[in-house]
């Protein structure tokens, strides 16, 4: 139990914790609204769907890949989605399914590549992205989306909480969603033999090859399960912002992967956990959150995203530097 | 009829044509979508302004190009070359636009105006050696590094411009992206100079020699006595160096700069040089192979624009094409194997 809790006050995990609550009291003195209610439940709701994403990508990086294509993912299964049920009505359970099949399918065709033509992930997502993107865009026209169906506008809600002064708090699709996703990829990840295959494979593909694991099935696994979570994302995301606009997802890629990179996932695989991207996701929220409040603009925030990048790949790969210095033995 | 059979022999094998080499397959590609194309707009693509719109085109994408192929040899990467052109084009174009007015002397005006460039041009070689050091010093690999920078340079470059366009700028650098000498566009010139120096430096140099043997084995490299950590900022910095040259045809073709241009290029960068048979681990890959994947590239971007297919579709092919020659690759690689 202690060598446990001395290993978390060493961890990257704990270091962000103590960021994010630094920041968050740094917040709570310097503007009135961020330590309401209200505000914290606003960032927990609009940014549920890039969490969910970034827990997909966590698992694509432990792994040893990357993925960037998945904002795609998103758009386009949630286009298909919004289309669908304009045009031919449906349930929540189509809302839910048809986009995790199409995110699943799409997740397939990532594996396959990647598996097959043996180029870093990156350089094929980059491809896919455009690829789906392009001919989403083209078949579409880029016109958005409006008037879903009463039942989808409307969302679901668990329970709801009004307090004193009228404003209702719902548990709802954005929150359980996330919590969802957290939950069953926090239970993948460290119960199941794929979770744990995923990460030997990340460590080591070739040792992992070489001990019998079957190393296209656990690409299919990893980039699927991305695809989903994107699938998923996209419905969390229409329905919070009820719009389905082809731009809106695309181009937010880079906040996802720093918020994993942060949660200390590393792109050389076989590192990382759901409680550091959760707290990565945080931390980033709460800054953009904390910038907005302060009135600096929107303009900064692409700036501080990469000095974010930039300050934790370097502070990472720095320590491991020292880490390795410091075991380093002349062999003679 | 023979003697000009082996004068061509002779210039294909100056230009390194050979049978089973990449570049031949290059070459017999380019020679079929013209044929294609041609037959398919028979007045149209072989006209005097589309083969001028072409030549004006290749000189910005290819330069980005090369800047991508530099890294790639090296066994790294640099996502960060459209963010290193905006940044060097919008210092250039602020400098401009802010210390020229119209009643500035010609010589303070000639001044003002070889500041900018050279501004932009080191802007865009400074960020190359952060990548560098940041990837030389700190360890990070080339793919996050250069994913930050690219992030925080980005980001700066809107701050800076408030996301508007910079524009109006003085007849000389207008005459840079536009301009003809001794009729043939100044950017072709560039371009021609940019290809011929990067390919001598590969080829011809001590440098380049490492470069190639880092892409190869990092750790050989380092072990046979060369400083890999140098070699690594010089790549960077001249690939950063190549983004601001690139930047300043561009601004100067477009008479304007702003933080969103040419944002489609980074896959088209990858893409040209993956097809011009640079091996994306590093390692193998020559200059002319890049030039004929960036004519061929362009003989499809053009004939398609001419057929009216339209620039979202475009975008969607060249990640299918990409696809589809790192699968040849793959082929390729796999028969070698099989046969040996």
């Amino acid at each position: 139990m202690r060598a446990k809790a001395i290993q978390f006050l060493r961890s990257a995990e704990f270091y962000l914790l103590l960021i994010i609550i630094g920041l968050g009291v740094l917040l709570t003195f310097l503007t009135d609204g961020f330590f309401t209610l209200e505000n914290l439940f606003d960032i927990l709701v609009s940014y549920s769907f890039l969490g969910i994403m970034a827990v997909g990508l966590m698992v694509v990086l432990i792994s040893g890949g990357i993925d960037i294509s998945f904002t795609a993912t998103a758009t386009v299964a949630q286009y298909i989605m919004a289309t669908i049920i304009i045009k031919l009505g449906g349930n929540w359970l189509i809302a839910f399914l048809l986009p995790i099949l199409i995110g699943i399918g799409i997740g397939a065709i990532n594996a396959l590549l990647v598996y097959y033509l043996r180029v870093h992930s990156i350089i094929i997502t980059i491809a896919t992205l455009n690829l789906f993107y392009g001919v989403l865009i083209f078949v579409t026209r880029g016109k958005w989306i409006y008037n879903f169906p009463d039942w989808f506008a409307e969302g679901f809600s668990l329970f709801e909480v009004e307090t004193a002064d009228g404003t209702i708090y719902s548990f709802s699709l954005s929150i359980i969603a996330l919590l969802a996703v957290i939950a069953l990829a926090a239970l993948l990840m460290n119960r199941t033999s794929v979770g744990r295959q995923i990460y030997a494979m990340g460590s080591n593909m070739d040792a992992a090859g070489r001990m019998g694991f079957h190393l296209l099935r656990l690409h299919f696994f990893v980039y699927c399960f991305m695809g989903m979570l994107a699938g998923i994302a996209g419905v969390v995301q229409a329905q919070l912002v009820q719009t389905v606009a082809p731009n809106s997802i695309v181009g937010r890629e880079l906040e996802v992967v720093a918020a994993v990179i942060l949660g200390g996932a590393s792109l050389a695989g076989g590192a990382g956990t759901v409680l550091g991207t959760v707290l990565g996701v945080t931390l980033i929220a709460v800054m953009q959150n904390g910038l907005a409040l302060l009135g600096v603009s929107s303009y900064w925030h692409k700036v501080v995203i990469g000095l974010i990048i930039l300050a934790s790949v370097s502070i990472t790969a720095y320590n491991q530097k020292l880490e390795e210095r410091r075991h380093a033995r002349i062999d003679v | 009829m023979r003697e000009l059979m082996f004068d061509l022999k002779r210039i294909a094998g100056l230009l390194g044509i050979r049978a089973g080499s990449t570049r031949t397959y290059l070459v017999v590609l380019l020679l079929m979508l013209t044929g294609i194309f041609s037959i398919a707009l028979p007045d149209q693509f072989f006209r005097i302004a589309n083969l001028q719109s072409m030549a004006s085109q290749i000189p910005e994408l290819g330069i980005l190009a090369m800047a991508m192929m530099i890294t790639m040899l090296s066994g790294g990467i640099n996502l960060a070359i459209i963010a290193s052109a905006n940044m060097a084009g919008i210092v250039t174009a602020y400098i401009l636009t802010h210390f020229i007015a119209i009643g500035t002397p010609a010589t303070t005006a000639a001044l003002v105006m070889m500041g900018a460039v050279i501004a932009g041009l080191a802007v865009s070689m400074m960020i190359g050696l952060l990548n560098g050091w940041i990837i030389a010093y700190l360890s990070v690999s080339p793919i996050l590094a250069t994913l930050g920078t690219m992030t925080l340079i980005q980001g700066l470059n809107v701050l800076l411009t408030k996301g508007y366009v910079i524009s109006g700028f003085p007849e000389p650098i207008v005459f840079i992206g536009n301009g003809l000498v001794l009729g043939i566009p100044l950017p072709i010139l560039i371009f021609v100079a940019c290809a011929l120096f990067m390919s001598l430096l590969l080829r011809k140099t001590a440098f380049g020699v490492s470069v190639y043997m880092m892409g190869s084995n990092e750790k050989a490299t380092l072990f046979s006595g060369i400083r890999v950590k140098r070699v690594t900022l010089k790549i960077y910095a001249l690939s950063g160096l190549y983004c601001g040259i690139a930047a300043l045809i561009m601004i100067s073709r477009f008479n304007s700069a702003k933080a969103g241009y040419a944002s489609s290029y980074l896959l088209v960068t990858i893409l040209a040089a993956v097809l011009g048979g640079v091996d994306p681990f590093g390692g193998f890959g020559k200059m002319m192979g890049l030039v004929l994947a960036l004519l061929i590239l362009q003989v499809i971007s053009s004939g398609l624009n001419l057929l009216g297919m339209s620039a979202h579709l475009t975008m969607a092919l060249w990640g299918g094409i990409l696809i589809f020659i790192l699968f040849l690759n793959q082929l390729r690689d796999r028969l070698g194997h099989a046969k040996s």
